[in-house]
């Protein structure tokens, strides 16, 4: 009924090269572990807000790509976790740690609600009805001022000693993201990973021979929930400050976007697509205020000449190439 | 009691204006399957045209004419010009228009700046007319007029003319209208026109009474993906509904329960998504 943003990728070549990808992935890894040595200050906290936001990127590449149900209410699963975290610790006094597992918490909770309407729907109705979930949740943080602060939002309590450095605080930020990216990766691989992947083909056919559709449907939601509010807990910790503009659309928008910009399908497209987007803002506030102007253009040109994203694109070139020789 | 009047009539005004936005939100849902997230923001240019061109001549009725014709005009860039790169794709499409959405958002704050504006109305309009001893603005009941004949021009327009035959039966079946030798694209092209038409002609007559701020595109939006979403795509008579549930609600639950304003709208639409996905008049293509 709903054609996916993108169908099946070209695999990644199963028989060949495990050596080479592990390789690489050290490379990669070295890279990240050698960044603070390399970049200031301030540059370090962009690496790191690219870490946060690539794992909230990857929470939407769980359904997007691997059911093939594109989600438009994201930031505000992830800002609840934000808002979550900041009232436990600032306005209840209690301890971080808790205060995260309770964000993370909640998040899944919201995701839950949130599955049990939506994994009825596909494709465009999908991502309206994740948008206007989404919207429900922006409206209530905006108007229980006795709560979030309304408009004005809530200040955190400020990061605990040893990580008030950026460069600890990058460090402490890698040692979650690894271990939650290799977590993912061995979730979508897992078989489970693979029959989400036979929805996104075709529900019909999996129905048929028997899958439980709505269930997979739903864990996959609150997987995806689950990572999401591990991204919103740590950008709590990181930004220290919430407001409704953290749970409104266009963080729900932007997610999406550095998603899509990495390659939709590919998981590890999520870093490319964070780094992407981010840096493109940071380099485009420099020479002009018009940043919402430049994410609007980002988003029309990628939908015309790269749906599939620039790890999606690189992938269906290499499958080229491979076949060529 | 009066009160309760008052609601009842705020509520049907602002229907009004939601049925007027709404209606070419529907159409082009409808007939294009496209789900346009700029819609919201063409209303906001189109109501900022409007103010321009009224506070320029003097005229309401020449700021609607303008802020239609260019509208129109940017549903005709937006149609021809940038979606026709993806047709077939309704996700792409979808996310396309979003992208649009946040470009208009910002030619809106780089031609207008933050301002908050309110398209000036003829003096026949201003002032309030009495009933009994009850007294209520005279612009809010053309706004309500207005959103009637519009209801009444739409449907003759689409079952009593030649044009509204055709689109109708786009809206059924594409492929068979082609068929026949119609072209089709240009049925398109010109559904997607009038509908951008629409939520220009609402900008103008919105901005006269709830005023045109920078974020006035997105919650213009939320309301009328309500209205549309409860209605079922493609259905004037759903559209007519959604907005009299959705202006009704929104009018009351701001009163009975401030704080859940949204909550009152959006949990009856997440409700009718999620147990009637194709709305209260949808049907199934």
């Amino acid at each position: 009924m709903s054609t996916p943003l993108v169908s099946a990728l070209p695999p990644v070549d199963r028989a060949a090269p495990t050596k080479r990808v592990l390789v690489w992935l050290c490379i990669v890894l070295a890279a990240l572990l050698a960044l603070p040595l390399l970049l200031p200050g301030y540059q370090i906290s962009i690496a790191t807000q690219i870490l946060i936001f690539s794992i909230l990127a990857m929470s939407i590449d769980i359904l997007a790509g691997f059911v093939g149900r594109t989600p438009l209410g994201h930031g505000a699963i992830f800002g609840v976790s934000t808002y979550v975290v900041i009232y436990w610790t600032a306005s209840l006094g209690g301890s971080l740690w808790v205060g995260m597992g309770l964000g993370i918490l909640a998040a899944t909770l919201l995701a839950a609600v949130f599955a049990l309407l939506a994994i009825r729907t596909s494709g465009v109705y999908f991502l309206l009805l994740t948008l206007a979930l989404g919207m429900i949740v922006w409206g209530v943080c905006l108007r229980s001022t006795g709560i979030t602060g309304g408009e004005n939002g809530l200040r955190g309590i400020g990061r605990p000693g040893f990580l008030v450095d950026h460069v600890h605080f990058y460090y402490a930020i890698l040692l979650v993201t690894v271990p939650v990216t290799w977590i993912i990766w061995r979730f979508v691989h897992s078989p489970f990973g693979l029959t989400m992947r036979g929805i996104r083909e075709s529900e019909s056919r999996m129905r048929s021979l028997g899958y439980n559709v709505p269930l997979h449907l739903f864990l996959a939601f609150v997987a995806s929930g689950f990572v999401a509010g591990i991204a919103g807990a740590l950008y709590a910790v990181f930004n220290d400050f919430v407001s409704p503009s953290t749970v409104q659309l266009s963080q729900s928008v932007s997610a999406l976007l550095m998603a899509i910009t990495g390659g939709v399908g590919t998981l590890f497209g999520a870093f490319v697509g964070a780094t992407a987007i981010i840096l493109l803002e940071n380099v485009v506030s420099v020479f002009t205020a018009r940043w919402p102007s430049v994410l609007g253009l980002t988003f029309v040109l990628i939908m015309i000449f790269a749906p599939e994203g620039i790890v999606g694109r690189a992938r269906i070139l290499l499958a080229k190439r491979r076949r060529r020789s | 009691m009066n009160q309760t009047l008052l609601q009842l009539l705020n509520g049907l005004t602002f229907a009004a204006l939601l049925f007027i936005v709404a209606s070419g939100f529907t159409l082009i849902f409808g007939l294009l399957r496209i789900v346009n997230l700029a819609h919201g923001a063409l209303y906001l240019f189109g109501g900022l045209v409007g103010y321009t061109a009224a506070t320029a001549t003097g005229s309401y009725v020449l700021g609607i004419l303008a802020a239609m014709a260019v509208v129109a005009l940017l549903g005709l860039v937006i149609d021809a010009g940038l979606l026709r790169f993806v047709r077939g794709n309704e996700l792409r499409q979808v996310l396309l228009t979003l992208g649009i959405a946040f470009i208009l958002n910002d030619l809106v704050l780089v031609l207008w700046g933050g301002d908050t504006y309110t398209v000036p109305i003829p003096d026949m309009l201003r002032g309030a007319a009495r009933f009994g001893h009850i007294f209520y603005p005279k612009y809010r009941l053309f706004v309500l007029a207005l959103g009637v004949a519009i209801f009444g021009l739409l449907w003759l327009l689409l079952n009593r003319t030649r044009l509204g035959a055709l689109i109708r039966a786009g809206v059924d079946d594409p492929e068979m209208v082609e068929a026949m030798g119609i072209n089709i694209r240009r049925v398109f092209l010109g559904t997607f026109m009038l509908g951008a038409a629409l939520a220009g002609l609402g900008g103008v007559v919105g901005g006269a009474f709830l005023t045109l701020y920078p974020s006035a595109d997105a919650e213009i939006l939320v309301f009328s993906l309500a209205v549309v979403i409860i209605g079922g795509r493609g259905s004037l008579a759903g559209a007519a509904v959604g907005a009299l549930l959705v202006g009704l609600l929104n009018s009351f639950g701001q009163v009975w329960f401030p704080e859940l304003s949204y909550f009152v709208i959006f949990g009856p639409m997440a409700l009718i998504l999620a147990f009637r996905p194709l709305g209260l008049f949808g049907r199934a293509t």
